[in-house]
């Protein structure tokens, strides 16, 4: 766990942002609207394993 | 020095936020999601030598040990719920973030209900 997740997201944001714009721009509206559906859940799988893992900390930590 | 290490951290995932909000609000949430749980676990470890202190100390002092347990999971939940409620006010979701520390308060409050019910009954008594 480092900052190369957060740079993986930001990666996974931007390379979603450019794409959308060339098919925005080419005229495929659903094509654009697929890739931002697919970036949210790429990173949202990235995301709820580490939550996961925050939560598994607090209970040991906090002896729930 | 491990403060140093969490503001350089905390002001690179900044940057890196801020520049993904502009055209992706729902990837700049979950980003700052992530950094939120990174800083946490950098300093999570540092956490148990203070419970330690406590339970030690409150040995010695011949405290209730029993009602220790409900207090250090009282503060996780706490941390819990303002975890929670901050990223949702981040997001703009202000109603979701006070129904989440509604919910907080509820369960805390109902695990405070042996200790207040021990408090009360200690004043039950002394009063005739």
């Amino acid at each position: 766990m480092d900052i190369d997740v957060i740079f993986k997201i930001a990666a996974v944001g931007i390379l979603v942002s450019i794409l959308n714009a060339v098919l925005k721009q080419s005229g495929r509206d659903e094509l654009a609207m697929l890739t931002t559906l697919s970036g949210l859940i790429l990173v949202l799988l990235m995301v709820a394993k580490e939550i996961v893992n925050l939560f598994n900390l607090i209970k040991t930590m906090f002896q729930f | 020095m491990e403060i140093i290490q969490v503001v350089i951290f905390s002001l690179l995932s900044t940057i890196i936020i801020v520049l993904l909000r502009a055209h992706r609000p729902e990837i700049a949430v979950q980003a700052s999601l992530m950094a939120g749980i990174i800083i946490f676990a950098l300093i999570v470890s540092k956490i148990a030598p203070i419970f330690d202190f406590i339970r030690i100390y409150s040995g010695k002092a011949n405290l209730n040990i029993q009602y220790l347990p409900v207090l250090i999971k009282i503060i996780g939940i706490a941390y819990i719920t303002e975890f929670g409620a901050e990223v949702c006010r981040d997001a703009g979701e202000n109603g979701i973030a006070s129904k989440v520390e509604l919910a907080g308060k509820i369960i805390i409050a109902m695990l405070a209900v042996p200790i207040v019910t021990t408090l009360l009954e200690l004043i039950i008594r002394i009063m005739p």
